[in-house]
């Protein structure tokens, strides 16, 4: 039954698209109360978005904020039929692959002239991230935060393997090696977590290897390439050296609760753990970062969340000097002393620094000299979905990673080659 | 006489006229607030989603008529039928779930005074938020740590990742989707047997029928006006199979997801996820007419099997 009224309501929310209606009114008048919704996705992060709400309002006592925390699951569906039915919330959390859709399709208000009258400076924030919110050269969207990539290594386990610590002078090949010393099938514990992951894995190897994973005007992706193949490759090595759990281990626990769990001794990914590992008290003591290692060159994707209005909101006025908040310092602090994200804004990062300071968090940060943005191209969830299908045989090692790879990239291709 | 022979023609009609047309307007009235809540939620989204079944609609923005562009993408779209099949095999096996069903109805129906909390237990999964189901199953059927292949391990099998490989996915869906789907279906089957006449079984067993005669002679057929009824029932919901594919494969990202797909998780993906609406129309309606033809199928079928007294 549930499932029948699923359908009925998809069939319904398909339909509902269509009503695009554009409610566009004018500014409240002065004194007069107005009230913004301000949507996001995470539970973690709602505590310190209400503060920074709050803190809003003391200074605007005509504006209320609403914030709205909505299941991941249901974010992004939610938030198009909203736009397009013009019942969107004011305020929303934007990501670099959505974002251009929404841009395209005016549905984001520019911010172009609220940067200009409200004197903010974009360049304190991470330039590759600004770059993923920009559209025909205008800004919609202020970052408010940004992660980039590191090892994150569990001490534990690299002791009693006796294997150094990563540290900056790390190549591809220490990270193979320490991989494989650390793997001890015995205990189940594997050297590293090798998902199919793009953001915390083989786009960031790509770029090590001197790929581009998509070219410059967005038409073409170079996964088949050498430096393509190579990136992939750093990944299926682990996996063909059993260093890794196998796919189907890390699709039944994903790779971030099998480094909680203390089965895998090294974990790429982002700063956005950081809260979680430090709030786990198993891991107390444990856990590290170190830099990513270098390949041909040093590299990681950056992107952060961006926040953006509708278009269609009935106060945009108001919706802009909310934004403009959310873009500011004060925001920004909020953020770093709640440990909540690493914020965007340069210079107030310290507190979030200073709040884990077991950690040696300053890495995500000075990882933003070589960072590119996580790439976005085309019709970015459309591609992006194509991982799992064309990457898993080269990963299970029932095809050579260069086949796999130049599949890959022609399902890619065909999706970037569209409008 | 031919006055009178005339005459009677006309003013019946009239009348009638006169006594339909008021009760006419009241019955309107009655059937209206059901009538537009059909309307606005079925038949405008229905209609609208054809309509969109023939454009490329975008995310935002106006959408441009395209004819039968996306059909034909579609018949040559291996991710459809790929997601047919998988939606086809799903149904299949909810389909043993009916046999279940039976079987255990029947027995329910022999319990005395306990019966009541079997139906409870049986329908609990039925008012579970899927979200829960899907937690609880993951677990399960956790290759390294899952229940399931705990127990199998005590009696020397060996464990297999029953949902991130995707030689099994569709059937362990299939096993979750028989679980959730039975207490309705004994709630249906359960009230069915209530009807049967115990005078029935009565001269049966004077007759000297024994359980299993009587179970297949009498109650399967007496029965089988509710077996069609479940049956349809099922069928019907496991082509439009969705919230497992959801909750425990995209929502964790896992790789199964690309060989176990159906045709409803296919069609939010490609409507909801992909932006191409249009598409993702075409699915729905192609599911439609899938569903409307198995229905209809079964009500030509039923005519040799099922018996109405």
């Amino acid at each position: 039954m549930k499932r029948k009224w699923i359908g009925a309501a998809a069939l319904v929310t398909a339909v509902t698209l269509l009503t695009a209606c554009s409610g566009q009114s004018d500014a409240a008048a002065p004194g007069e109360k107005v009230t913004l919704t301000y949507a996001n996705w995470s539970e973690d992060q709602t505590p310190a978005m209400q503060q920074i709400a709050d803190e809003f309002q003391k200074a605007n006592p005509d504006i209320t904020i609403k914030v709205q925390t909505l299941p991941w699951t249901e974010y992004w569906s939610t938030l198009q039929v909203g736009a397009a039915g013009g019942t969107a919330p004011d305020a929303f959390w934007m990501l670099a692959d959505h974002f251009r859709e929404y841009a395209k399709g005016g549905q984001l208000l520019d911010l172009s002239d609220t940067v200009k009258s409200n004197n903010i400076d974009t360049s304190v924030y991470p330039k590759a991230v600004t770059d993923s919110y920009t559209y025909d050269g205008k800004l919609f969207a202020l970052p408010k935060d940004f992660d980039t990539n590191g090892i994150w290594y569990n001490k534990a386990l690299f002791d009693a393997a006796g294997v150094k610590y990563p540290d900056d002078t790390w190549t591809w090949q220490d990270a193979q090696d320490a991989a494989k010393k650390l793997t001890d099938p015995a205990k189940g514990v594997f050297g590293i977590a090798a998902p199919i992951d793009g953001q915390g894995g083989f786009y960031n190897t790509i770029l090590q290897a001197g790929g581009s994973i998509i070219n410059q005007d967005g038409t073409a992706s170079d996964f088949g390439s050498p430096a393509g193949v190579a990136g992939l490759k750093f990944w299926t090595d682990l996996q063909a050296a059993k260093a890794s759990p196998t796919l189907e281990q890390l699709s039944d626990t994903e790779a971030v609760s099998m480094f909680e769990n203390q089965k895998v001794a090294m974990y790429f990914s982002g700063a956005y753990w950081a809260l979680r590992f430090h709030n786990d008290a198993a891991l107390k003591g444990k856990v590290d970062v170190a830099p990513l290692p270098q390949g041909v060159k040093r590299a990681t994707v950056t992107s952060g969340i961006g926040n953006a209005g509708y278009a269609g909101s009935k106060h945009p006025a108001e919706l802009k000097k909310f934004l403009a908040f959310l873009g500011g310092t004060k925001a920004a602090e909020i953020q770093a002393a709640t440990g909540t994200v690493l914020p965007a804004y340069k210079g107030t990062q310290q507190p979030w620094l200073d709040s884990m300071p077991e950690y040696h968090l300053q890495v995500f940060i000075d990882a933003i000299g070589y960072s590119v943005p996580l790439p976005v191209a085309g019709n970015a969830s459309e591609w992006q979905g194509l991982a799992a299908q064309y990457l898993s045989p080269a990963w299970s090692g029932k095809k050579s990673v260069q086949d796999a790879a130049t599949e890959y990239q022609a399902a890619v291709d065909k999706v970037l080659a569209k409008k | 006489m031919t006055d009178l022979a005339t005459k009677p023609l006309r003013r019946p009609t009239g009348r009638r006229r006169g006594v339909t047309k008021p009760s006419g307007w009241w019955g309107l009235a009655f059937v209206a607030p059901a009538t537009i809540g059909l309307g606005v939620l079925y038949v405008w989204p229905f209609l609208s989603t054809l309509v969109d079944s023939f454009q490329d609609v975008p995310a935002f923005g106006p959408a441009t008529f395209v004819g039968a562009d996306n059909y034909t993408a579609l018949v040559h779209d291996p991710e459809f039928w790929k997601a047919f099949g998988n939606s086809a095999l799903y149904t299949a096996i909810a389909l043993l779930g009916v046999p279940v069903a039976i079987v255990l109805a029947a027995l329910i129906e022999q319990v005395g005074r306990g019966r009541a909390i079997y139906r409870v237990l049986f329908f609990l999964p039925v008012v579970t938020l899927p979200v829960a189901i899907g937690m609880v199953w993951r677990f399960i059927y956790n290759g390294d740590f899952g229940l399931l292949n705990t127990v199998l391990s005590w009696v020397g099998v060996d464990g297999q990742f029953w949902v991130a490989d995707p030689r099994f996915t569709i059937y362990a869906f299939g096993v979750v989707g028989i679980w959730m789907g039975l207490g309705i279906n004994l709630i249906i089957l359960g009230a069915g047997l209530s009807a049967i006449p115990k005078s029935v079984y009565e001269a049966s067993a004077l007759d000297g029928a024994g359980r299993v005669r009587q179970f297949l002679r009498i109650t399967l057929p007496l029965l089988s006006p509710s077996i069609f009824f479940v049956t349809v029932l099922t069928v019907i919901g496991a082509l439009q199979m969705f919230d497992l594919n959801f909750i425990m494969l995209r929502g964790v990202n896992n790789t199964a997801l690309a060989d176990s797909k159906t045709i409803v998780y296919l069609f939010y993906e490609k409507a909801f996820v992909q932006f191409h609406q249009g598409y993702g129309a075409a699915i729905a309606v192609v599911l439609l007419v899938v569903i409307m033809i198995a229905t209809a199928l079964q009500f030509r079928l039923q005519r040799s099997w099922v018996f109405y007294d």
